[in-house]
């Protein structure tokens, strides 16, 4: 057996007989069930929390709210300070919450509690003329909120054609299958956690911050994840008030949010708004490129999402600005959604670009060639691998690209409107140092632990396949145990950075070991040989800009009388290096494509003005794709050998089959109608709208 | 009729008769998975808009998220944990490995459970919204398949492995 | 979810004698509706009557060519049936495009027509609406309201009537049978069971308490008659109807009935009357469609459903004269 293969995933088994426990599935003697309160305000002070009603139930345990909740310590956002003050700055926030014995008096008991408030004005609504816009130092990630190169508005004015168009995408919420889930147990000053989470680690760190206690003293179980897409990269509202009602009432505590709870208890992705602007002579070459990203964050944590980063490394040009500026709104604070900053990013940017293609009379593909830049734009930093031509031309065969002709709306056969459009794809390359320990018995078998975790990226298949790769001896002597916080720090799965940066410390404890064996002659001690390996020092010096790449090319058709989009074809091609397991990330891959089309087509978080209200928060009214609606999927993997940057050779790739798919997707219906949608989604009424 | 807000109901799971006490609000779901430790039927949405929660119900596919526990008594559920014959998997459970159809694997019990009933129905001669002939005996396609599944989300995106499989079982 | 009791029926009588006995108290058929509004606060019944076993699942095709299809009988028999898909196809459509597969094996055909709509105000109950909270105002109008109705609709509520089949049966002439508390037996046509809102939005069907649903009778279709259902939304599956139409065509006739846009299935009697017997042609089918639309109350979100429920007619009526039945 050799990493790379397509082996199938370890606990496929588990999965397809129902035996794979996710957090909430643990057996828990004498537990109780917590029902949050979501505030009905969204913004205000709560006056009065009447638990009398809910009380009255003998089944219902107790009634928190910030009068008797303990006091936690400030951690990662504000949002997860939950029940520490009576100010209500957005809708849905925790302002109580039902401890009982059984789940429906829990429910039933949440319905009962009244809460009284004074209420505050309040700003839910995105607006580019807001009086109050901040213009932020950084953004998530560490990019700075404003890269300026060369005199932008010169050259914009000396362009030969200048594209200058406002796109914008809605709030999105994650909706990972499993919605938040925990069983909290307090053993003294000791946290017991299973939890739904996108890192053991962290989490123990997170929880420990909140309780002033050390990371060691919180033992976090992660075993299987119902999908996290970044939602569950830190704790939730939803998941530590299940540590508070543990705390309160000394019992096992279980909480599992609801679909609806999801919206405002957990995290989403911002609306965004980017104006681009590009000047290019007639040739096709830039000459500007501008991009002003407006994003928002709650009024009680500043969150910026990196909408404008892509746009620094994507196209040469002299003159390059990025901006960022960021509304504060009564929402709850916006987190990571899958590829953040990099999805609504290249939608503006890559729908610009097939813009600028027509208004110069040039093959989108040809665009994006003329404009190859030999270092980083923003930063001037040598590349490692840059592959986006070989991306594109690659998927450019393989779709049948150059038999396109370009002309809008112009290919009909009976109700269908037929259209191709084509989008670029990066992600950058994160890799964190952690440990990993790997130990041989003398019976020949090996064992090796490390603090990942498996949200359905196929980690725990990868980080064995790394493990028997370096310890070179036979697969069925190898046991690989991940999810759980005892088996040290390490990255959490996030920024596609995952399974590299644990399989970086898994490789290097099993070449470690395997040194140590060999020093033995082979012959495994009584009492067995055991490696802890840290890669805090093993890590990618910030002298080259490393990215994965991608190309999207898509076929779409288009309901003439209603304005309906379908995608019958979406194919992608990937250069992100050695695949560790090749099965696993080609559906990783195609997973991102899929909530590529399903962010085109369907998604959006409904913000209420009036209310300050998440109006469709169920999976009913908030539509992520069906299996309808996807057909015609391919991803292709181009594996270059200057990819291989991390200490287990290929980059992430989590994200990157998200990014620029949507661009794809629009850009072909421009094709197919000749009606430029640069709003997200495609509804038909905006594909109507000519 | 009782005057009372739970009582003893007889549940057949899997083949077994199953008596719980239950409080009248309990969903099937909420019964397998909080009283008879039968975890493999997830919760997704608990309204009937995801599918995670299928079962089979007298051979039917349902969500058990909406079916009250109580009015669930007499009925025949299988849950996924009913679906392999001892240590031997169901056809679709190894289809579903072999062409990696899921990911998370969250939604996967309620895919298993909904093919299974989805296969059935199109044994029986069921056409879906999208069959050109509603009188033809159906021909199950990609396109049919899809969307036959719809009622199954899948975050994960893993639709593609999750059509291979049933196309592999269906073809036999 | 308010703690209840719950009672299976085993005679309508009793069961009617039940659910007369207390004033909160349900009749529970396949609960795909029922039991995700009780887990939403909006219903909270103090009684729940189990009427899915009564003997009302019955799908009998009549010698005149009609057909009696049972209330308790679930969307996929009757979906299923292969007298109605090939006499009455738009009605088998218009099932099989409601919902998934799971909730077509349990909903039945009353829950069907008497479900609640989806305007998301009305299952908040955060929120205020006039259909859910009486007097507490629309929350709809001044908010979101895409996916609401244009026409039917009253300053007091602009809630849609999300049913699939309700719309199919429009255009079949349908008629419901209740069950009176008392015994008797009463005859309902489709488009007088649900009322409009005006001003008392929460009252939504002519149905007086106690009374059940126990069948539709549908009268034969028109000879030689071609028909379907065509649904617009948001994705390919899975979803409510942005706008929908049933659509049955005959030489002599035309029927036509809407969904998604209004609080009941809306028949177009008036473009009905413009088409009948014509050769229209598809601007002189959206221009009857918008005849029908004098009335409407369009919301700056919505106003599109007009042009687009024109559109749609003048689609499926050009693919039934060209291709007899198309999806």
């Amino acid at each position: 057996m050799t990493a790379g293969s397509g082996l199938s995933r370890l606990e496929g088994h588990d999965k397809v007989t129902g035996a794979a426990r996710y957090a909430y599935e643990y057996p828990v003697e004498d537990v109780l069930y917590v029902w949050p309160v979501g505030a009905t305000v969204a913004s205000g002070t709560v006056t009065e929390v009447d638990s009398t009603a809910a009380l009255a139930d003998p089944e219902v345990v107790a009634v928190i709210d910030h009068t008797n909740a303990p006091r936690l310590l400030p951690a990662v956002t504000a949002d997860e300070l939950v029940l520490q003050s009576p100010t209500v700055a957005y809708r849905g926030q925790i302002v109580a919450a039902v401890v009982a014995t059984t789940i429906e008096a829990a429910q039933e008991g949440a319905e009962q509690v009244l809460v009284r408030y004074v209420e505050h004005g309040h700003k839910v609504v995105l607006d580019p003329e807001d009086p109050d816009l901040e213009q932020p130092e950084t953004t998530n990630a560490g990019f700075p909120g404003t890269s300026i190169k060369g005199d932008v508005d010169a050259a914009l004015a000396a362009a030969d054609v200048v594209v200058d168009t406002v796109y914008t995408t809605p709030a999105q919420h994650n909706n990972p299958m499993e919605t938040v889930a925990i069983i909290a147990r307090w053993d003294g000053e000791r946290l017991l956690l299973h939890d739904s989470n996108q890192g053991p680690w962290a989490a123990a760190t997170a929880f420990g911050m909140l309780w002033g206690i050390p990371p060691s003293q919180v033992d976090v179980v992660t075993e299987h994840v119902g999908g996290g897409f970044g939602s569950k990269v830190w704790p939730t509202a939803g998941a530590v008030v299940a540590t508070v009602a543990a705390r309160v009432t000394g019992r096992p505590c279980k909480l599992m949010l609801t679909r609806q709870q999801m919206y405002t208890m957990a995290p989403a992705r911002t609306a965004t708004r980017s104006r681009i602007r590009l000047g290019a002579r007639s040739d096709g070459t830039l000459t500007a490129i501008d991009h002003d990203a407006l994003q928002y964050s709650s009024v009680i944590h500043e969150f910026v999402e990196q909408t404008g980063s892509a746009t620094r490394t994507m196209y040469a040009s002299d003159n390059l600005r990025i901006r960022h500026r960021l509304a504060r709104l009564n929402l709850p604070t916006p987190r990571v959604m899958r590829a953040p900053g990099k999805t609504p990013g290249m939608f503006a940017l890559e729908s610009a670009m097939d813009e600028l293609a027509y208004a110069l009379d040039l093959d989108p593909l040809a665009l994006r060639l003329r404009n190859e830049p030999a270092t980083e734009p923003a930063s001037g930093l040598p590349f490692d691998g840059r592959h986006l031509v070989d991306c594109l031309q690659a998927g450019a065969d393989k779709f049948g690209w150059a038999s396109r002709d370009p002309t809008p709306g112009a290919r009909r056969r009976g109700r269908w409107l037929f259209g191709t459009g084509l989008a670029s794809a990066m992600y950058p390359v994160y890799q964190q140092g952690g440990k990993a320990t790997a130990r041989a018995e003398p019976d020949g078998t090996f064992d090796v632990w490390v603090a990942a975790v498996d949200i359905g990226t196929g980690s725990r298949t990868a980080l064995w396949q790394a493990a028997v790769d370096a310890l070179g001896v036979p697969p069925s002597q190898v046991s690989i145990h991940i999810g759980h916080s005892a088996y040290g720090q390490a990255a959490l799965a996030g920024g596609s950075a995952g399974t590299a940066s644990w399989g970086g410390a898994v490789r290097k404890a099993c070449l470690e070991l395997s040194r140590r064996v060999a020093e033995h002659g082979g012959a495994v001690p009584s009492d067995g040989l055991e490696v802890t390996a840290d890669t805090a020092e093993d890590q990618l010096a910030p002298d080259r800009a490393r990215h994965s790449y991608g190309a999207h090319f898509c076929a779409v058709r288009v309901d003439a009388d209603t304005g309906q989009v379908r995608v019958d074809r979406l194919l992608g091609v990937f250069a992100h290096g050695h695949a560790l397991n090749a099965r696993t990330t080609h559906s990783q891959l195609l997973g991102g494509m899929v909530m590529g089309v399903s962010m085109a087509l369907c998604e959006q978080t409904v913000v209420d003005p009036r209310l300050g209200l998440f109006v469709n928060h169920d999976l009913a009214q908030y539509h992520v794709a069906t299996n309808a609606d996807i057909r015609g999927l391919e991803a292709h993997s181009l594996e270059r050998a200057d990819d291989d940057v991390t200490l287990v050779g290929g980059k992430g790739i989590g994200e990157l089959g998200i990014v620029g798919s949507a661009a794809a997707v629009a850009n072909a219906v421009f094709h197919a109608t000749g009606v430029r949608v640069r709003d997200l989604p495609i509804t038909p009424e905006r594909v109507r709208a000519r | 009729m009782t005057d009372q807000l739970r009582g003893d109901v007889v549940l057949r799971v899997n083949g077994e008769d199953r008596v719980v006490n239950l409080d009248n609000r309990s969903t099937l779901l909420d019964a397998l998975r909080e009283h008879l430790r039968l975890t493999g039927t997830k919760k997704g949405c608990d309204h009937g808009q995801c599918g995670a929660c299928t079962v089979l119900v007298d051979g039917e596919r349902a969500n058990s998220c909406l079916l009250l526990a109580v009015a669930a008594e007499g009925r025949e559920v299988t849950t996924v944990e009913g679906l392999a014959d001892e240590d031997e998997l169901h056809p679709l459970q190894r289809a579903f490995i072999a062409h990696d159809g899921f990911q998370c694997g969250y939604c996967t019990p309620g895919q298993l459970c909904s093919a299974i009933g989805m296969l059935a129905e199109v044994a029986d001669g069921m056409p879906s919204w999208i069959s050109a002939d509603l009188t033809a005996t159906p021909d199950l396609d990609d396109d049919e398949i899809r969307e036959r599944m719809s009622g199954n989300l899948c975050r994960c995106g893993a639709y593609a492995g999750i059509v291979a499989a049933i196309r592999e079982v269906a073809d036999g | 979810m308010r703690a209840f009791r719950y009672a299976r029926a085993t005679d309508p009588g009793a069961a009617a004698a039940l659910v007369t006995s207390q004033p909160d108290a349900v009749y529970l058929g396949g609960g795909t509706n029922l039991v995700d509004l009780m887990k939403l606060g909006v219903l909270r019944p103090g009684l729940v009557v189990d009427v899915s076993r009564l003997p009302y699942d019955r799908i009998e095709h009549l010698p005149d060519g009609g057909v009696l299809i049972g209330g308790a009988a679930r969307n996929r028999r009757v979906a299923h049936d292969e007298g109605i898909r090939r006499r009455y196809p738009a009605l088998a459509r218009a099932l099989l495009s409601g919902a998934s597969g799971q909730i077509r094996s349990q909903a039945t055909v009353a829950g069907n027509l008497l479900q609640r709509t989806r305007c998301p105000y009305f299952q908040n109950t955060a929120t205020p609406c006039n259909k859910r909270d009486p007097g507490s105002g629309c929350s709809a109008i001044p908010g979101a309201h895409r996916d609401l109705g244009v026409i039917g609709t009253s300053e007091h509520c602009v809630a849609t009537h999300p049913s699939d089949l309700a719309v199919a049966l429009a255009a079949y002439d349908a008629v419901v049978e209740v069950r009176r508390p008392d015994g008797a037996e009463v005859l309902v046509p489709i488009g007088d069971l649900h009322r409009l809102p005006g001003d008392t939005p929460w009252i939504e069907t002519v149905l007086e308490p106690g009374d059940l649903v126990t069948g539709v009778q549908l009268p034969p279709p028109p000879d030689g008659a071609v028909a379907t259902y065509r649904k617009v939304r948001d994705r390919w599956s899975f979803a409510f109807a942005t706008v929908s139409v049933a659509a049955v065509l005959s030489t002599d006739q035309v029927r036509l009935a809407l969904g998604g846009v209004a609080p009941k299935p809306w028949r177009l009697t008036a473009t009905e009357r413009m088409l009948a017997g014509t050769d229209p042609s598809d601007d002189d089918v959206r221009a009857a469609t918008r005849a029908a639309f004098t009335d409407a109350r369009p919301l700056p979100e919505n106003a599109f459903k007009i042009e687009l429920a024109a559109d749609l007619v003048a689609a499926v009526l050009r693919d039934l004269r060209t291709a007899g039945a198309v999806r």
